[in-house]
């Protein structure tokens, strides 16, 4: 099962690897992971997304991260509220006839077109996992080239 | 007034009540060197091999309950230290280890004896530090001392680059350190606590099971007013020895894989559990699913990560073990019926007593017992890893905390003679004996040179069978006594350490091995004693790997 846990950090040098290193050296993949300066600059915020093989492991992981000296919490949004987004830019095809089809698509999705050439154009779009996944299956339609995503960003609500 | 880099971080260790460091000079912390020069703020020992520098701080730390410090280079130094920074983490041992590092600008070109050594023991330290900036180093310092001590305690890197070192700054000595992420509860939840109480009281069958965290804090005096109270059995893990007085009618002894026979059967027959300070590591547990199948569990630990980690747990408790013992103490208002149980222990140690077949050849029990003897019990014991380790365990009757040293959870071969060192140091009115074999005494057999260069009285019991033993008895049992590269040869010990300046007696009759070892303990010297023994005795009893623990190879029954 995929865990979404948030990590709260002093903002300094280092704390990235030492927290990334609690999951690699237990054989896990960190699936996405997005690390930005908080209201006080001296703290960071980590959203880690993880594909829990075995819970106790998982257990395990966030209890050794309480430990880490830098780590000031760690909440494992699993089984609490939370709000989550993902923000994804997608390079698609696209032709002018294409233009009004590909703008259909943002009735039911948070996005838009952000930049076009003849044959390319980059769609920016925001939402949480499932717009996300339902999205790209739209685009997928018109053939995506190129796909950048930030990784989930959560917060409890 | 201005300080270099250097010179702040003497007079911080000086401040932290540093007695001792132990290292080795290189290139990159030369200007730390050069201001230890004449320096009379602490004692400095020179060892031959920077592992030997980690080694005795453990060794050192484990013996005081202080911090001990080792100091090396850059690049090779650092990561020399590595196996004895690994070693004091997996044990819980209060550390600071300080790096020369390359100078910050030339940090990750690759410079000569350049390595990533805050990258390289991030997984085996509490916390480590690059001091990239010379204002921050008397904090680091402070911070350092507070991190290892403190909560779980561990090691603590700080690595160093030589232009920090030779930066001048005003030095301030910083206020206690305060860290909002960093916390360390040592107060039991109270809720819990009489839960625990209750079931205490209410157990038929309950088993003390005692670890390291009774040595590290200080709970021995705490552990037997408990035991005593409830009238408990008490076991031990490796690194609990010494935490309860084996000679007491309720103790049980080590248990797990080469534990008592009679502490075996009496966990897995319990009903009730009372962890203190113990991890239920995979030597002690056995098979976990067929683990004490009717008991329930207390499992009390500073390090929550600890807790739940290998056996269900009914009753965690968060905390310091002596201050939950205290509580303990105040919350069990009565005894609870344990006569039958205490019978059948103490048929399971009738039935299942610890013995040896006696044999022509020397045998290394005996040894151990008559070190025993002729120290009265009140030795430092430290050991090296293997066969003589067990045995070491087993045959000494440990009295008090802080005299059983030896490399539990890491299993580092090389690691007791150096610690004897800093045993010795930390303990010198005591005799300290390293009981080791003949494979792991040369691992780090350059200290020699350490012990006489500096006087350092240290006696060394070698178990000489002509094989890395431990290795040797798996390979008898479970590789069809196919001795792969077990068999070892050994300089000739005597001369050895005569040619370093060292005493050196060989024994190889049993009825010198008491003459032998009264005349290393009258030696002002340090003594290497080469006890030719039999070759292929087997440390038993013997739980093998994966089954559970009462299912056990030898013994007398």
């Amino acid at each position: 099962m995929k865990h979404t846990i948030s990590v709260l950090v002093e903002n300094k040098f280092g704390v990235l690897a030492r927290v990334a290193g609690l999951f690699s050296a237990r054989g896990y993949n960190i699936a996405s992971l997005a690390v930005s300066e908080t209201l006080d600059p001296e703290v960071s915020y980590m959203t880690i997304v993880v594909e829990a093989k075995d819970e106790k492991v998982l257990e395990q992981v966030n209890k050794q991260l309480n430990k880490l000296i830098d780590v000031i919490t760690v909440t494992d949004f699993t089984k609490k509220e939370h709000i989550d987004r993902e923000l994804v830019l997608a390079k698609v095809n696209y032709s002018s006839r294409d233009k009004a089809k590909l703008e259909a698509i943002f009735g039911k999705f948070v996005g838009k077109i952000i930049h076009h050439k003849a044959d390319t154009a980059i769609i920016e779009a925001v939402g949480d996992q499932d717009q996300i996944k339902a999205l790209l299956e739209e685009l997928d339609k018109f053939g995506v080239k190129e796909l950048v995503r930030t990784g989930k960003l959560a917060i409890s609500n | 007034m201005k300080m270099t880099g250097s010179q702040i971080l003497l007079e911080c260790l000086k401040r932290e009540g540093v007695e001792v460091v132990f290292g080795y000079p290189g290139g990159q912390i030369l200007p730390t060197f050069d201001a230890l020069y004449e320096y009379k703020g602490f004692k400095f020992i020179l060892t031959r091999h920077e592992q030997g520098a980690a080694h005795a701080a453990d060794g050192y730390a484990r013996v005081t309950g202080k911090v001990g410090v080792c100091l090396a280079t850059s690049g090779p130094g650092a990561t020399n230290l590595v196996t004895g920074i690994a070693n004091a983490f997996m044990d819980s041992i209060p550390m600071v280890a300080i790096t020369g590092q390359v100078p910050t600008a030339l940090i990750g070109n690759d410079a000569f004896q350049e390595a990533d050594i805050t990258g390289i023991t991030r997984p085996i330290t509490k916390h480590n530090y690059l001091v990239k900036d010379i204002k921050d180093l008397a904090r680091i310092v402070r911070e350092a001392f507070y991190i290892a001590s403190s909560g779980r305690p561990g090691p603590v890197l700080i690595d160093l680059p030589k232009d920090v070192q030779v930066a001048q700054t005003e030095f301030i000595w910083p206020d206690e350190p305060k860290l909002r992420s960093y916390n360390p509860k040592y107060i039991g939840h109270p809720g819990q606590i009489k839960r625990a109480a209750k079931l205490i009281m209410e157990s038929k069958k309950p088993i003390l099971y005692v670890g390291g965290g009774i040595i590290t804090s200080g709970a021995s005096a705490e552990l037997l007013e408990l035991a005593e109270k409830i009238g408990a059995p008490v076991t031990w893990t490796l690194m609990g020895i010494g935490g309860f007085p084996s000679s007491h009618k309720q103790s049980l002894g080590m248990l797990g894989m080469h534990g008592t026979a009679y502490a075996n059967h009496s966990i897995m027959d319990s009903d009730l559990i009372i962890a203190l300070g113990a991890r239920f590591d995979d030597r002690v547990t056995g098979r976990l699913d067929m683990f004490a199948p009717n008991a329930k569990v207390i499992h009390v630990d500073i390090d929550p990560s600890s807790i739940s980690k290998n056996v269900k747990v009914h009753v965690p408790i968060v905390g310091d073990a002596k201050q939950v013992i205290v509580e303990f103490l105040k919350e069990i208002k009565y005894k609870p019926a344990v006569e039958d149980w205490l019978k059948h222990v103490e048929a399971l140690k009738k039935k299942y007593p610890m013995g040896y077949k006696d044999k022509n050849k020397i045998l290394p029990q005996y040894v151990i017992q008559q070190i025993d003897e002729v120290t009265g019990g009140d030795a430092i014991i430290c050991t090296e890893v293997g066969q003589h380790q067990m045995w070491a365990a087993q045959w000494y009757n440990y009295a008090r905390p802080r005299t059983f040293i030896s490399s539990g959870g890491l299993g580092t071969m090389g690691f007791g003679f150096p610690a004897a060192i800093g045993a010795k140091l930390g303990s010198p009115e005591k005799t300290v004996f390293n009981i080791a074999g003949d494979g792991s005494i040369q691992m780090n057999i350059q200290e020699l040179a350490t012990c006489v260069e500096n006087k350092i009285n240290v006696k060394v019991a070698i178990l000489n069978n002509g094989y890395l033993g431990m290795v040797r008895q798996w390979q008898e049992l479970f590789y069809k006594r196919r001795y792969s590269y077990t068999p070892i040869t050994s300089p000739d010990f005597v001369r050895l350490a005569e040619s370093y300046g060292a005493v050196g007696i060989r024994v190889t009759k049993k009825e010198e091995v008491k003459s032998a070892l009264q005349r290393a303990i009258e030696t002002d010297n340090t003594v290497f004693i080469d006890f030719h023994v039999e070759e292929e005795e087997n440390v038993y009893p013997m739980v093998p790997a994966g089954e559970a623990i009462n299912n056990i190879l030898g013994g007398l029954a």
